[in-house]
């Protein structure tokens, strides 16, 4: 069991993570002062948020890369909704935000769903169709800092244990996510639709239904990341988060979710995302031009996917009994 | 044995009244309908040397959704072709502070081309990896290896006679980056449809195992599209970096999903096995059409994003919505 | 026409039962077919009722109405007497239907034991599931059937035997009155299915009604009670299993008398075309060794998973062996791929036909001429009529029916399917054709035509190589019997030594003559 734990993917990746944070130190000691730790980790929030929603989808065998679209207009929204209606609370807004990304989630997941539009299609088309609708609610122009209300950026900055917001609703949604996927018939049922198909349904699950969640959660947790986006970093316009779907596609192969759907955990999509954020915020520290960024998480990702081809190669049948001499 | 009374025909419907009902018809009648619609919408429309610029629109593109045609038939995906033509014009671009002449900067970006190709043909068919991934992660190097080299500067200064390739004119109005297209178009239809390979790519698509299973060499078919992939990119990359007379790693940033969006537009199915270059190349010319028309009404560029994501849905979604209404 | 409806409800031993689950005059349409027609079959509490048809006879497809995957057009359901409609899946779980399919239980990256309560795991505080409630009765429901099987390991840890276990513990954990087996057999070994069917006494001691899905025809008489008879979707016979004979159920699932009769040939074994020498694979086989002659029919026997098809597979370079040597008429070849292997004259028909015999959305004649472009073309280009011709020559001489040349492969039968096939080898000129259970899975007539077509290749002198775990096929067919047991040689018998015992003698590893 114990053994089983240490050889897991998680556990691989922690250790490099660490590794990397060690090989760092030796140079940069100020990169691992628990201060820097944590703005690393708050960094990197919205990717895990992101992640998170992108690993369930994967899951199911489908893949969501209106995300970081979604973010954009759900963020460009509530930005103008701020704007328009400064004394609208936070707590309202993030309401809106998640419903809000929820349904441009379940536009996806109906298509999917209900007219079998293969997920890479569906999800190409709406996210070229959210950041034109972005451009078209706010007539191209920018939201900028001095417009948007201090409440609606305060909520992020405020600090909780030494914590930031953005970092404690990262941290609960890592938590609530390992919840529903190991404890709710929910959760199960998003392994076993992309692990095997066939025979989820005639387990008496509706693959198609359990996908349009899948894209439901995703674009929620996207709409809740556009709020937090905005609010960190007080601007909105129509490229806000392009081309992050990529990243965060990429923090999820890292992580070991496998492409062809049914492997994947909560804490995986974590580590995958941890392990970019480290590395994005290391590059200006270690001295290397931020222009390597690019490059690096695209090495990373032909990386993560060799290895988890290594891992999940199907063995072949094993027959001959090795002791045994023939007849 | 042969038993006359059982004779089997070759056929029971000629080709001529199977294309009359095909995908491409439809196309052609959309085709037309942009055509009258523009010309009715903007006085400016109907002109030669309008039109000759529209061309333009979508030349470069749609000489890369010739070799992902073949490509997404074979039942597989290059998402990294925008990112090569980056890299090939970069590579290019540095080559010109060398004084490299315009024939060898030809051959360079070919050249580049066709081993950022040969990469994912490694990491497809010799690792084994699956391209929708792979492709993902050589997109980020490619690209990141062009940020690596420019940063946030620029490439210019290309030599006098290195802009006919995007700039030049063959005959009257015709460019020659038309010609050429229409050249490199008729060449992969032949491909396709009028010899073994593409044969053997629609066969790999449909069932890879059973192509392999029957004796095609499945590693290699695929190799060599990637391959073609590619040295299109690396065409493409000429032509581009010709036209704009200068390299920024964000050249032709986003156009992989342009390209995928002519592609499936085209009538080829995204899970492999059908198609033809034929549905891809009017498709290349409605998604030109509608730009353009839509350009001369001063309609953003954003906007027609929407446009396009909308058509790439409703022309998958249309059909099985006639059918399930149908019963 | 043999029609045995008797409507006898009760057994001789149970008396006045009631079925727990029936249907009747059930009719199921589909586009252009109609997959059944007004067919009635009752299961009772205790009793294994044996399903029996060729395929296409719907079997399948009321599997898929009694667990609520397919809704019928016509007829009713009746639990305990009431009428009562499944509309989901879920409905019938609920109602206690439960399947057993080589495809109920197969997710391999979950648990043991969340495969076993996947829908319907003990819940505790907050509606959550309770993982440790969930792995106890999981490992009480193992030990009840006697299965040494650690709920907490991912299923993908298991050989097929155990996953099939697993498949039984969660018909067990929904208290299931109702288990629907279907092939539960075709995928284990002797040891195995003897195990299989004392967990079947079990369950039926437990008053569960059972049906039992099967082609073979030893267990139907072993096991069942009852059996219900399809052809082309009508039920053409139900009743006791004591009451019929096997000739009876087979003259009802095709309709007429069909004896297993092989065609006669005389053999005229010519040079020796194909010498295989020591072929090994790290896991799957080791120390093959044999020769193959022209006009020959080599049989090669053994339990399913011996390692037979894995060594063809391996002969025809889809998977690499570690060591061993081919030499075709006296020239050793090095055969890394398919394309390696047809081009020095070695074809494999294999046993899946869907996903590696034929491309289904290709027509008919690109089919047969995919590996023989080489020849159809000219410089690398297609020539249709080249193609035609040759898919023609080839299709007539296998008697295939079908609308036209340019039919999707997919839309054929499987006795057809398989002729395009064999077309296909035919057609690239081999020397030597291995047919892996080249009848399994089609109608009897159409196995009665590929016998008689195995029989004139060999005598116009093809080697062929033919993969059986069917016993008769195997005397009636072979010149010579290669028995395969754990990846190994284990007997190689002349014609004069072929009987049903020496065959099933080798292929188990015992040792002496089995006592009865």
């Amino acid at each position: 069991m114990l053994k089983r734990l240490l050889m897991s993917r998680e556990a691989l990746l922690a250790g490099a993570i660490l590794l990397l944070l060690a090989v760092i130190s030796t140079r940069f000691p100020a990169f691992v002062t628990p201060q820097n730790l944590g703005n690393v980790f708050n960094d990197t929030s919205p990717l895990i948020l992101l992640a998170i929603g992108q690993m369930i989808v994967i899951l199911t065998k489908c893949i969501d890369l209106s995300v970081a679209a979604n973010l954009a207009l759900t963020g460009m929204f509530v930005a103008m909704l701020n704007v328009a209606m400064p004394g609208l609370p936070v707590p309202i807004i993030i309401t809106i935000a998640i419903s809000l990304g929820a349904v441009l989630g379940m536009v996806n997941g109906i298509l999917v769903w209900k007219l079998a539009i293969p997920p890479i299609v569906v999800t190409l088309g709406t996210m070229t169709i959210f950041r034109g609708l972005i451009f078209v609610i706010s007539d191209g122009k920018w939201v900028n800092s001095h417009e948007i209300g201090d409440g609606f950026k305060a909520f992020t900055r405020a600090t909780f244990l030494g914590l930031p917001t953005m970092s404690w609703i990262a941290i609960l949604a890592v938590l609530l996510f390992s919840i529903v996927m190991a404890r709710t018939t929910l959760g199960r049922a998003f392994h076993a639709a992309g692990g095997n198909p066939h025979a989820a349904t005639y387990a008496g699950i509706d693959v198609g239904r359990t996908q349009f969640w899948a894209f439901t959660i995703s674009g929620a947790l996207a709409g809740l990341t556009g709020y937090l986006w905005v609010s960190r970093y007080a601007v909105a316009y129509v490229d806000l988060a392009g081309g992050f779907e990529l990243d965060v596609v990429a923090a999820c192969v890292i992580g070991g979710v496998a492409i062809m759907g049914g492997i994947g955990t909560v804490m995986g999509a974590m580590l995958g995302a941890l392990f970019l954020g480290v590395i994005k915020n290391a590059l200006p520290v270690v001295d290397i031009s931020p222009f390597w960024q690019l490059a690096i998480s695209g090495g990373a990702i032909i990386i993560a996917v060799a290895l988890n081809a290594q891992a999940n190669r199907e063995k072949g049948r094993i027959i001959l009994k090795r002791a045994e001499h023939a007849t | 044995m042969t038993d006359r009374t059982r004779f089997i025909p070759d056929r029971l419907q000629s080709p001529l009244e199977r294309h009359l009902k095909s995908w491409e018809s439809l196309l052609i009648l959309v085709a037309v309908a942009v055509f009258i619609a523009n010309s009715f919408a903007s006085p400016y429309f109907l002109n030669a040397w309008n039109l000759s610029d529209a061309t333009f629109n979508f030349t470069e593109k749609a000489m890369i959704a010739l070799a992902m045609a073949l490509l997404i038939i074979s039942g597989e995906i290059d998402l990294s072709v925008a990112s090569i033509i980056a890299l090939a014009s970069t590579a290019m671009g540095a080559a010109v502070q060398f004084g490299v002449d315009t024939p060898g900067l030809v051959l360079i970006g070919l050249g580049v081309g066709l081993i950022c190709g040969a990469f994912n043909g490694f990491l497809v068919t010799v690792m084994g990896l699956p391209s929708i991934v792979v492709t993902i992660g050589t997109m980020s190097l490619f690209r990141g290896i062009s940020y690596i080299m420019l940063g946030d500067q620029a490439y210019r200064g290309y030599p006098p006679d290195f802009a006919f390739f995007g700039q030049g004119y063959v005959f009257w109005v015709i460019s020659f980056e038309f010609v050429l297209f229409a050249i490199l178009a008729v060449i992969h239809a032949i491909l396709l449809h009028k010899t073994n390979f593409g044969r053997a790519v629609y066969a790999i698509g449909n069932n890879p195992t059973g192509a392999l299973f029957s004796g095609i060499r499945v590693a290699r078919v695929k190799f060599i599209l990637f391959l073609l992939a590619g040295l299109m990119a690396g065409i493409a990359a000429i032509c581009l970096t010709s036209r704009l007379g200068s390299t920024r790693p964000s050249i032709a940033f986003g156009w992989e999903l342009e390209i995928v969006t002519m592609v499936v537009l085209g009538g080829v199915s995204i899970l492999g096995g059908s198609g033809s270059i034929l549905g891809v190349v009017i498709a290349a010319f409605v998604m030109g059409l509608v730009t353009f028309g839509l350009g001369l009404l001063n309609v953003p560029g954003i906007v027609m994003s929407i446009v396009i994501g909308a058509l790439l849905i409703s022309v998958i979604a249309l059909p099985r919505l006639w059918q399930t209404w149908r019963g | 026409m043999l029609m045995q409806s008797e409507t006898d409800l009760s057994g001789p031993s149970k008396g006045n039962a009631i079925p727990v689950i029936a249907l009747e005059g059930v009719t199921k349409l589909f586009p252009g077919v109609k997959a059944l027609s007004d067919v009635s079959l009752r299961l009772y509490p205790g009793q294994v009722t044996a399903l029996v048809g060729e395929n296409g006879a719907g079997k399948s497809t009321v599997v898929k109405i009694l667990t609520g995957i397919y809704q019928p057009d016509g007829g009713s359901i009746t639990l305990d007497g009431t009428a009562i409609a499944f509309p989901t899946p879920q409905a019938a779980g609920a109602a206690g239907v439960t399947a057993i399919h080589q495809e109920t239980v197969l997710f391999d990256e979950l648990s043991v034991a969340e495969n076993i309560f996947l829908g319907h795991a003990p819940r505790g505080r907050f509606g959550l599931i309770d993982t440790a409630a969930m792995m106890d009765q999981a490992a009480d429901i193992l030990r009840g059937i006697g299965a040494a099987i650690d709920p907490t390991h991912k299923l993908k840890d298991l050989g097929i035997a155990n996953k099939h276990l697993v498949a039984i513990a969660r018909a067990l954990s929904i208290d299931a009155r109702v288990v629907i087996m279907d092939e539960p057999t075709a995928a284990l070994s002797q040891n195995e299915i003897e195990e299989l069917y004392a967990l079947v006494e079990t369950l039926k001691a437990q008053g569960k009604a059972i049906l039992f899905i099967s082609h073979k025809f030893d267990e139907i008489f072993r096991i069942a009670d009852r059996y219900t008879v399809f052809r082309d979707g009508e039920l053409v016979g139900d009743g006791m299993i004591s009451a019929v004979t096997e000739a009876e159920l087979v003259k009802m699932m095709v309709g007429r008398d069909v004896s297993q009769i092989f065609p006669t040939r005389t053999p005229n074994i010519g040079d020796e075309v194909l010498a295989v020498k020591g072929y090994a694979h790290p896991t799957e086989f080791a120390d093959i060794t044999f020769t193959l002659h022209r006009g020959e029919i080599l049989g090669f026997y053994g339990l399913v998973g011996a390692g037979r098809s894995e060594f063809m597979q391996a002969l025809f370079g889809i998977t690499r062996r570690s060591g061993g040597t081919t030499t075709i008429d006296g020239t050793t070849i090095d055969i890394r791929s398919p394309a390696d292997a047809v081009a020095n004259g070695i074809v494999y028909v294999p046993e899946d036909r869907g996903r590696q015999g034929t491309i289904g959305a290709l027509p008919i004649f690109q089919n047969v001429t995919l590996p023989s472009l080489g020849r159809t073309s000219h410089s690398g280009f297609l020539r249709l009529a080249e193609e035609f011709k040759l898919a023609r020559d080839y299709t007539e001489r296998l008697d295939l029916r079908a609308a036209s040349l340019d039919t999707p492969v997919g839309n054929l039968s499987g006795g057809n399917q398989q002729k395009v096939v064999i077309a296909k080898w035919l057609a690239t000129q081999p020397k030597v054709i291995i047919l892996d259970e080249p009848t399994k899975g089609i109608d009897i007539g159409s196995k009665a035509a590929v016998h008689a077509f195995m029989a004139e290749l060999a005598a116009q002198g093809l080697a062929v190589i033919m993969v059986s775990s069917e016993i008769p096929e195997v005397l009636g067919m072979s010149d010579r019997v290669i028995v395969m047991r754990e990846g190994r040689m284990a007997a190689e018998l002349d014609a004069d030594d072929m009987t049903p015992e020496t065959l099933v003698r080798h292929a188990a590893g015992i040792k002496e003559a089995p006592p009865c």
